[in-house]
């Protein structure tokens, strides 16, 4: 009982996490960059809204300009009605379209642009 | 008929187009100012020079023709050339800009990473540039005999000679510029007679046009075996998707500063399309009224220039005769010079600098081969234009849209949305699709005797020979999967990502 038992030898504890990268510190666009698969990830999605909405409005074209001969089959008095003195067909193909058309374009410009803010917003952040 | 106010109208449109190309020449320096205009046009700039070089001689006087003749189903036709724009804008329009290409040839070694596929795409873009430039010289050859008494292979050599000039003076810088200004030379040259010619006729009691029947009805048949359904179906789909594969089309989205600038630009140009295409239909009717039958031999081509001689006549006719010629001459130059363009930087990247280079030692400066290559890439299509019997303005022009929706369509649409896409796929649905389109429309005009649904599917072969190429592009893909390129993620994180995201490996610096 003379000898005192000798103290447990220290050891040193530090924080697991201390050489560790803080979290977020990495973006995720260099994700995307660096071809990872999280990187994949946030590619697909990316590519999937675009594709999304691109099929919407090509969608609604197609269902547009095929309403008009479904219109004039399934009611033939509209072959003949006139609007402002221009037969309805003449309105409809010669005129009504394009300002249609524009107005799609619109929507999928700012839709999209949308899309591509919110991708920069998530991505971007570190 | 009038000659000397004509022959200035056209004289001023040519002049203005070698006086602004001119104004390129003093700032076209370098290699990008010359093929993208440094790639620093505005969107507004750029959409009024869209809408200039895609309004051609098929809009400005053959839609009128067309509709004179066949009444209201023939607005198929610019509610097509419309529409292009926004199939393209919804499929194609940023990420063709971000792709950083020059060309479709381009675009397409890019995003395939094969020599082979480059040369199919630049054998294809000469092909569908040269189809389409025959027609407007063709037409401006018209034009000239019709309003000058000159003889018919004039009009087309100097279309010719002004375009190769042009281009060869300043590239794409000067050639933005000459095509914003001729947009607006064209609408106010279609719009004003217009105009005026409406006014008359309301003044004279706005008689009723004198129309065939069936006229005012859309969708009937032209003849017996013919299937307007069917024929409609297709022309619509083959502009739709065609618009992207024209050449002279897609080289201009790689002059706008960014992805978001170019989807901007199509929105105007949908636009500036629509306001336009208002007019041809004005056209038709007022021909109904003025020409109830053509005389024998006059192409119905020809009737924009011919009403105000009949309407108005005196020196009012005189004049707005000479507006819509040079309005006309304006639509055969931009388009001209846009197409010419294209098949210019094709020839020059293709043929002529590795050549030249291989002479010179690498002493030649390279806007030299660039000039070779524009005169070259006019002068053939002129030939052609002088051996080939026209068919009408805008049939012909119908035919190159076919071709572009059945090879570049799949292409750039696989090529942009799809990662499984292998250079063998790519390279199937091409060769395909080339192969279909140009057999069927070959054999249209070699034999006349086909009828019924055999004519119909090879004179308008868009509606199977699209779908066709992209199942083919789709399950030879499927099938290869060890021939997907290695840099397909690298090339598609480019195409989609929005510039404002800093990527320091996968952007390539403009």
């Amino acid at each position: 009982m003379s000898t005192s038992p000798s103290p447990p030898e220290r050891v040193r504890v530090t924080s697991s996490r201390r050489g560790a990268v803080p979290h977020r510190a990495r973006p995720a666009a260099r994700e995307i960059d660096e071809q990872t698969e999280l990187g994949d990830v946030y590619l697909d999605g990316l590519m999937r809204a675009q594709l999304r909405l691109s099929v919407a409005i090509l969608a609604l074209m197609v269902v547009g300009l095929a309403a008009l001969p479904v219109v004039l089959a399934l009611v033939p008095a509209t072959r003949s009605t006139t609007l402002f003195g221009i037969p309805f067909p003449w309105v409809v193909l010669g005129v009504a379209v394009y300002p249609a058309a524009w107005v799609l374009a619109r929507w999928y410009t700012r839709q999209s642009e949308r899309i591509e803010s919110d991708f920069a917003e998530v991505v971007d952040e570190p | 008929m009038n000659h000397p106010l004509s022959l200035a109208a056209v004289v001023l449109v040519c002049l203005t187009t070698l006086a602004v190309g001119g104004l390129g020449l003093r700032l076209s320096r370098r290699t990008s100012d010359f093929y993208v205009a440094g790639r620093t046009v505005s969107p507004r700039l750029n959409a009024s020079a869209i809408g200039g070089e895609y309004l051609s001689a098929a809009s400005f006087l053959g839609v009128a023709g067309l509709v004179y003749g066949a009444g209201v189903d023939m607005l198929w036709l610019p509610v097509g050339y419309t529409l292009g724009y926004l199939v393209l804008l919804v499929m194609v329009a940023a990420p063709m800009r971000r792709s950083g290409a020059y060309t479709l040839p381009d675009f397409a070694e890019a995003r395939l990473g094969s020599r082979a596929i480059r040369l199919v795409s630049s054998v294809l873009v000469v092909a569908i540039g040269w189809l389409y430039l025959v027609p407007q010289f063709q037409g401006a050859s018209l034009t000239l005999t019709l309003v000058t008494g000159a003889p018919s292979w004039v009009g087309g050599f100097v279309v010719m000679v002004v375009i190769a000039a042009a281009v060869g003076a300043g590239g794409m810088r000067s050639i933005t510029f000459v095509q914003a200004v001729q947009y607006w030379v064209k609408l106010t040259a279609l719009a004003v007679p217009a105009f005026v010619l409406l006014l008359l006729w309301f003044r004279d009691g706005h008689p009723a046009p004198v129309v065939p029947p069936d006229w005012n009805v859309p969708l009937t048949p032209t003849g017996p075996g013919d299937h307007p359904t069917y024929r409609t179906a297709s022309t619509v789909l083959a502009l739709c998707l065609g618009t992207m594969g024209l050449p002279h089309v897609l080289v201009r989205y790689y002059t706008n500063p960014d992805g978001v600038g170019a989807r901007r630009t199509t929105v105007t140009v949908i636009a500036l399309l629509g306001t336009f295409y208002l007019l041809p239909p004005v056209y038709g009717m007022l021909g109904r009224v003025a020409f109830p039958v053509l005389p024998e031999g006059v192409r119905s081509d020809s009737v924009v220039l011919r009403l105000p001689g009949d309407l108005v006549g005196g020196l009012g006719g005189d004049l707005l005769t000479a507006m819509l010629a040079g309005g006309a001459f304006a639509a055969f130059l931009s388009t001209a010079s846009g197409l010419a363009m294209s098949v210019t930087g094709v020839l020059d990247q293709e043929v002529l600098r590795p050549r030249l280079a291989r002479f010179t030692g690498g002493d030649a400066p390279g806007v030299r081969g660039f000039r070779y290559a524009a005169v070259a890439a006019v002068v053939i299509p002129y030939v052609l234009s002088r051996v080939t019997e026209p068919l009408g303005v805008a049939t012909t022009v119908g035919l190159a849209f076919a071709v572009a929706a059945a090879t570049f369509a799949p292409l750039i649409i696989l090529g942009v949305w799809w990662r499984r896409l292998s250079t063998t796929g790519a390279m199937a649905g091409l060769l395909v699709g080339g192969v279909a389109t140009t057999a069927s429309l070959g054999t249209t005009m070699a034999r006349d005797d086909l009828g019924g649904w055999p004519a119909a599917l090879l004179a308008n072969p868009a509606l199977w020979a699209v779908p066709l190429a992209f199942a083919v592009a789709v399950v030879v893909s499927l099938a290869t999967p060890g021939r997907i390129p290695a840099s397909t993620t690298r090339t598609l994180v480019r195409l989609h990502t929005p510039e404002r995201v800093r990527l320091a490996r996968s952007r390539i610096r403009d």
